[in-house]
């Protein structure tokens, strides 16, 4: 009986074994389908490109409504989709199927650290050689690229991560938009004194990783202060715990929680619930990416205007807006219609697909390809966003500069907003935390 | 087994003759020793080889495709995990009190369920059937039954006029609460276990501690209680062992949150293979194997020989 759990999880090594059998019996019994392949997608030869997606509305929407419209040019071509679901449970279901040689022929997943953590060299099809690579913005072949290859096109839009807020409450109370955490603190003071049915600020514990925010849409913040920051960080030199900027996160979020500032159901409450509670005016301020949008759409149409969006406020004025990489798509390099792939995946960073995504899913942002426009009556969320881009207040996320990412900031952030934990104990935690990371990389000085 | 006992019994009245050939025809079976081939085939490469192989790789640095030899590195992070002291102290506290609460309430059933009352098959069955739904579905269910605001317990209390507390999200009672559903779907198994040992006592001797004026008390107190010790040794390995490698109800239901409040080391290994650290929770689970095997196989022996000495 001891030994039941512990063998099923033993069991991967010789699953591996055995599957890197079947594996070398593919290749060798379908080398000569892929030469056919590479005349077939140039001809007419039917041909079915498998997709693996996660479950997110947007997601799948914008998968549906490319695939369908690929389909319609080339009807050759035809796509079974599969989807799997978000957060480290979809990670590591990437993984394994990865390391198993199970991965379908075109797959979407994270730009940035998490991309890397795929040892993208040995599991993927390099794609520089696809026909409109030009037109993709240096900025996502960054979070894209190993080893001087790249391996992806953007699947959707750059993402702000900010404060979302209810506009009729800033109306209807004369709130100015804060441009400092301190003038952000009296707004909520403000809200706290004048609506105390009102959360003035929202969170959502029921799903975890919501809880990052405060730490990771600051991050522009830390960037602004020390522009070298990342590559510290990654070197071992720069630590959370050090001080300001960095920890500054952390103690936001310890200021609201202390401060009583929090929705009463925060420890159970979702994604969903947040998104409501900040349309229909239950909170006041929501910390979250923009991606979130579709919840709106979907549980709260009419009030979809009613939320706007700042970037999380910090010591300085005018704070920049943390910006978030699209996610990609990236072909499997087992894939046995590696030509098929590429063409499609060629179509997909076009103007012609960006139009497509707009219209299946809406405009949720700017898009990484030369020649991709978005609509001038966008919702007021995304509205928010375009002035920092356009003005270039913005930073990238740690993630897309830095390698080393904790697994557990989502469960200490939770701690810190539970009150379990302080701001500084919780920022050497997760100091703590990501040394596994960087180790498991194997990265220089740690 | 049988055959070594019995060997040197044979050979003593041959007494100088020929013992060692005696010895050897005896030994020798009718069938040929590869017949055990392709479950010895089965049980290598499912479980011998795995096991082993766990045993070095908890020494390496094992990412996706490669794997690098560390040493006991792997150890010194894990046992270096924050959380790691508190998540021990949780799973053993998690083992001990399911592992107590079913031997206690199981066996107050099992004597409830095998006296004469109305309705006794049906009951069984109602207090057997939560061992039949998979846990991951009584978890979901009891997440949502739980919520601390739309949940029907707490909406319930409300009705009586009481304020339910956070089952799942105040960090002082979620691995409590926790508890109490795998006890809530673990205890059917206890009965069931517990009625076979009552029914198994003869009748006789219930009589005798009749006649002999015994109340039903009485008649539980020495006779039932005692002669049940089988049966309670079961239990108590059975459920230890389950508590202690638990992971199911809990991921289900806190994913070892709030925060790492209601983490085991079961959860605590999970999390690690999740962010890919497949080498440190290789060795996590070989800290869990020695963990169970350390508790479970020294109670094991004694409570069997409380057994023999009776």
């Amino acid at each position: 009986m001891p030994f039941t759990l512990h063998r099923r999880r033993i069991a991967l090594p010789a699953f591996v074994a055995v599957s890197a059998i079947g594996l070398a019996a593919c290749a060798t019994g379908t080398a000569p389908a892929s030469s056919d392949s590479a005349e077939g997608a140039a001809g007419d030869e039917p041909v079915t490109l498998s997709l693996l997606i996660e479950n997110s509305e947007v997601t799948v929407g914008i998968a549906e409504a490319l695939t369908a419209a690929y389909t319609a040019e080339n009807p050759n071509v035809t796509f079974d989709i599969e989807q799997r679901p978000g957060g480290t449970e979809g990670d590591n279901l990437v993984k394994t199927r990865l390391q198993t040689g199970e991965m379908t022929d075109i797959f979407q997943y994270n730009s940035g650290s998490l991309f890397q953590a795929l040892a993208p060299t040995k599991t993927m099809l390099p794609l520089d050689d696809i026909a409109t690579m030009d037109a993709v913005s240096d900025t996502f072949k960054a979070g894209v690229a190993a080893e001087g290859h790249v391996y992806g096109v953007p699947s959707a839009t750059a993402m702000g991560g900010g404060i979302l807020y209810n506009i009729p409450l800033y109306e209807e109370l004369g709130l100015e938009i804060p441009t400092t955490w301190d003038e952000f603190m009296a707004n909520n003071a403000a809200i706290a004194d004048a609506k105390p049915d009102v959360a003035p600020v929202v969170q959502t514990y029921g799903e975890t990783w919501t809880s990052q925010l405060f730490v990771l849409a600051d991050f522009a913040n830390v960037l602004a202060a020390d522009p070298e920051w990342a590559d510290k960080y990654t070197a071992n030199e720069a630590k959370y715990a050090d001080g300001s900027p960095a920890i500054d996160g952390f103690q936001h979020l310890q200021e609201v929680a202390d401060a009583g500032y929090l929705n009463k159901d925060f420890a159970s409450a979702g994604l969903d619930d947040g998104m409501r509670m900040v349309a229909t005016g239950e909170g006041a301020h929501y910390p979250m990416l923009t991606f979130a949008f579709s919840s709106l759409q979907a549980n709260t149409p009419d009030q979809v205007d009613d939320v706007g969006l700042f970037a999380l406020p910090g010591e300085e004025p005018d704070s920049p807006l943390t910006t978030w990489l699209s996610h990609g798509y990236y072909a499997s390099a087992d894939t046995e219609h590696a030509d098929a792939v590429k063409a499609f995946l060629s179509w997909v960073a076009t103007p012609e697909a960006c139009d497509v995504q707009t219209e299946a899913v809406g405009a949720q942002g700017p898009y990484f390809v030369e020649g991709c426009t978005i609509p001038d009556d966008v919702p007021q969320m995304v509205a928010d966003m375009m002035p920092y881009f356009e003005s270039g207040n913005t930073g990238a996320a740690l993630e897309f500069l830095s390698p080393v990412k904790g697994p557990a900031l989502e469960q200490i952030m939770v701690e810190v907003g539970s009150g379990i934990r302080s701001a500084d104990d919780a920022a050497a935690y997760y100091d703590e935390d990501v040394k596994k990371q960087a180790q498991q990389l194997g990265l220089e000085g740690w | 087994m049988t055959d070594t006992l019995h060997a040197p019994q044979q050979a003593i009245p041959a007494d100088g003759g020929e013992p060692a050939p005696t010895r050897r025809t005896r030994k020798r079976s009718n069938y040929p020793m590869w017949f055990y081939a392709p479950a010895g085939v089965i049980y290598g490469a499912l479980f011998v080889v795995p096991t082993f192989a766990s045993f070095y790789f908890a020494l390496t640095r094992w990412t996706i495709f490669d794997s690098e030899f560390i040493g006991l590195e792997n150890f010194k992070t894990f046992f270096a995990e924050p959380y790691l002291f508190e998540s021990l102290l949780n799973t053993l506290f998690y083992a001990t009190f399911t592992s107590g609460a079913k031997v206690v309430i199981g066996l107050l059933l099992a004597v409830f369920l095998s006296s004469q009352i109305i309705a006794r098959g049906y009951l069984r069955s109602v207090v057997f059937f939560p061992v039949l739904v998979s846990a991951v579905g009584v978890g979901v269910t009891f997440s949502v039954l739980m919520d601390p605001f739309d949940g029907l317990i707490n909406k319930m209390l409300a009705v009586v006029g009481v304020e339910g507390p956070g089952w799942l999200t105040d960090p002082d009672l979620a691995l409590f609460s926790v508890a109490l559903v795998d006890v809530w779907r673990g205890v059917g198994l206890a009965t069931l276990i517990y009625i076979a040992g009552i029914v198994a006592i003869p009748q006789e001797y219930f009589e005798a501690a009749k006649v002999d004026g015994a109340n039903a008390w009485r008649r539980f107190w020495h006779v039932t209680l005692p002669l049940m010790r089988p049966a309670t040794t079961t239990v108590i390995i059975l459920s230890l062992i389950g508590g202690l490698r638990s992971f199911d109800l809990i991921w289900t239901m806190t994913k070892g949150g709030p925060g790492f409040s209601s983490d085991v080391l079961a959860s605590v290994v999970y999390k690690q293979y999740q962010a890919g650290f497949y080498g440190l929770s290789t060795a996590g689970n070989v800290v869990l194997f020695v963990l169970v095997a350390a508790i479970v196989i020294p109670l094991f022996w004694f409570l069997n020989r409380k057994e023999v000495d009776q």
